[in-house]
């Protein structure tokens, strides 16, 4: 088995964009490991980096153990899965699988035995004759992976293999995907701009930004201690609270409130991050009007105008919903409040 | 049973671009009257020429006769005219079917990846050999091929080579290669951009060959453009006239593909009636390749 290894890599396009920029990454072997972060950060270009599609630029790029930098896709027991899926129309879901067998000219009844014990695996069983476009998109996902898997590769690469997926689909073909590399023990990648899924599935996350990782952790981590104000932004189903305050004698002073820090910090201007989940009402806090109210499904976000111009969300259970125009008063949850330097951004 | 809903007699007088029938009818009939000027009228002008004794000079010329199928037989029978119709066959297989296809395609597939000047670079120096009037290509490649200060007998130091003499087929086979590929390659690379890339870096991280990725990827995607390239560059290599002005059909009937025959029938020798008689035979030699490209186009697909 395999863990991957980056390091220094930065994978530079023709045209002079630097898609990935000295990057260091380990990946440990069985991890599920997602790559995150919005369009065009460099995703993809590193995840094809990774597959040998992109020649890296400068830097390294070991699979187990071993420098593959210089080397052809076909050899580095990579297994990609495109977002198209890139199923050959021409060829039934049989001989999509077990193609990987054909390029190594392996005898027919070998791969039409691969092809049908891996289906079976995945669910496909009564498909083998069929053609792709007779397929639902959660059927070619799953022919896209069986094909990956029939290549027997140490790595699985995915690129956003769920975005095609109706969003029902997607939470079961996500549940499905975990415990599919959970059995096989596979290292995997797996690229995502859909944060719910990255929280969900992966073992650890990498948050990217402009070709460099801005948050590398567990998804508790990223979720709750985002390690700057970008990642704060990105990461939540509701944007963080990111608030201008400023810390004198001890105290965050905040849209004409005074709350506890939970710890000694020095005075300075700083940004304070609030997710909306860990903010309740509260005898003492930030008080505001009560301008909008959205239902999430089990909760509801509440959009407070307090002093100073700043807007405060909130989420609320349902059926605990304060009338518009009401007047509210809240509080973080004890340590949930986080501090952002206000120059670089960065966790304090 | 459901009631089929009423059936709305359209027929003949269907008048689906909403403009009239009469007015339509009037706005292609220029057309058709210069299609039947220039293509129906002379089509069947050679046929009926081809069933009587017409010549250029002589008693016929004045009077002909109709002699039925008797050009028709003649022609089964002469041994120039099977040797035309096999030159035809081995100027279409090597030239076009072959030579154009084959190059057409490889130039389109290694300059899909090339760097966008490289690729402008190549692309107009093959377009150049397309667009070039044929008399002055075929004066460029005499020259080249000349015995005497010939370019190509300077260049491999062979001099005294009289390639056209010598080698008047494959000559012929070479230069036609030359002369249309740029077609070939033009449909090919439109063909190639049509090709999703994430299955061709499928097949490369599969480990493909660039073989196995044409046979495999590439090829299932292309099949009716090779099908539809391939009839068109048959058609036009066969019924093509550029042979006679580098070789004239020389020496000894050795290059006179059917074009360059029926030509020499009808011109020098004056036999017109003969030769609209082969003229027949070509354009049923054509229909026959055409319907079996079709037949195939359509069982595939
Ligand atoms: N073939 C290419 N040539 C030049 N630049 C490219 C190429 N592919 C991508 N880029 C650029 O590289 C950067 C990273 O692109 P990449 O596709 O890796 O982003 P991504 O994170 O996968 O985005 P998305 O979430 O939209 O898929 C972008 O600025 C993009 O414009
Ligand atoms: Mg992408």
């Amino acid at each position: 088995m395999a863990g991957i290894e980056l390091a220094g890599v930065s994978t530079v396009y023709p045209n002079g964009v630097r898609a990935v920029d000295a990057l260091d990454l380990t990946v440990a072997d069985g991890e599920f490991f997602a790559l995150l972060g919005p369009s065009g950060c460099g995703k993809t270009t590193l995840l094809r980096t990774i597959a040998g599609l992109e020649q890296a630029s400068s830097g390294s790029v070991s699979i187990g153990g071993a420098d593959v930098t210089r080397l052809e896709p076909g050899v580095r027991k990579v297994a990609m899965v495109f977002q198209d899926y890139a199923l050959f129309p021409h060829m039934t879901v049989s001989e999509n699988i077990a193609y990987p067998l054909r390029v190594r000219r392996a005898p027919k009844p070998e791969r039409a035995e691969t092809a049908a014990r891996t289906a079976a695996g995945l669910g496909l069983a009564g498909l083998l004759e069929r053609r792709p476009a007779q397929l639902s998109g959660g059927q070619q996902q799953r022919v896209a992976l069986a094909r990956a898997m029939a290549m027997s590769a140490e790595v699985l690469l995915l690129d956003e293999p769920l975005s095609n997926l109706d969003a029902r689909l997607r939470l079961e073909a996500r549940t499905f995907l975990k415990r599919l590399q959970r059995d096989l023990g596979l290292t995997t990648v797996f690229v995502t701009h859909d944060q719910a899924e990255a929280l969900a599935m992966a073992d650890r996350i990498a948050v990217m930004s402009e070709g460099r990782i801005r948050q590398l952790g567990s998804p508790r981590d990223v979720f709750q201690r985002p390690a700057d104000t970008f990642v704060a932004n990105f990461i939540g189903s509701t944007p963080m609270n990111l608030l201008p305050a400023q810390v004198r004698n001890g105290r965050v002073e905040v849209a004409g409130a005074h709350l506890d820090p939970g710890g000694p910090h020095p005075d300075a201007p700083v940004t304070v991050g609030i997710r909306p989940e860990y903010l309740h009402e509260a005898p003492e806090g930030i008080t505001g009007t009560v301008s909008i109210v959205e239902n999430l499904g089990v909760t509801s976000l509440v959009t407070l105008e307090c002093p100073q111009d700043v807007t405060v969300g909130l989420t609320v259970p349902e059926h605990e919903e304060p009338p518009v125009g009401s007047v509210l008063t809240v509080a973080p949850r004890p340590g949930r409040l986080l501090l952002y330097d206000s120059d670089t951004g960065q966790l304090t | 049973m459901v009631d089929a809903p009423p059936a709305r007699r359209t027929g003949r007088a269907r008048d689906t671009a909403g403009i009239g029938v009469a007015r339509a009818v009037t706005f292609v009939s220029p057309a058709l009257v210069l299609i039947g000027l220039f293509l129906v009228f002379p089509a069947l002008w050679t046929i009926y020429i081809g069933i009587t004794d017409y010549t250029l000079t002589g008693t016929a010329s004045v009077a002909p006769k109709i002699v039925g199928l008797g050009n028709f037989v003649e022609a089964l029978d002469d041994a120039l005219f099977g040797n035309a119709l096999w030159l035809t066959l081995v100027f279409v297989l090597g030239s076009a079917v072959i030579g154009q296809n084959f190059l057409g395609f490889a130039l389109a597939w290694l300059l899909r990846g090339a760097r966008p000047a490289l690729r402008r670079v190549v692309e107009s120096l093959v377009l150049m050999s397309w667009i070039l009037p044929s008399v002055v290509v075929a004066y460029l490649w005499i020259a080249l091929l000349d015995r005497d200060g010939g370019t190509l007998g300077a260049l491999i130091g062979s001099p005294g080579t009289a390639w056209l003499v010598e080698y008047p087929m494959a000559s012929l086979v070479v230069f036609n290669t030359w002369r249309g590929t740029a077609f070939s390659m033009l449909l090919y690379s439109s063909a190639l951009a049509a090709v999703p890339p994430s299955q061709l870096e499928t097949a490369r991280s599969v480990g493909a060959s660039g073989w196995q990725t044409v046979r495999d990827v590439v090829f299932p995607h292309i099949r009716g453009h090779v099908l539809t390239n391939t009839l068109l560059i048959s058609l036009w290599t066969a019924n093509d006239f550029g042979p006679f002005l580098l070789t004239a059909g020389g020496p000894n009937h050795a290059s006179e593909t059917l074009p360059v025959f029926i030509y020499q029938q009808a011109v020098p020798s004056g036999r017109l009636g003969y030769a609209a008689a082969v003229s027949v035979l070509l354009l049923l030699v054509n229909l026959v390749v055409s319907a079996v490209y079709l037949l195939l186009l359509r069982k595939r697909s």
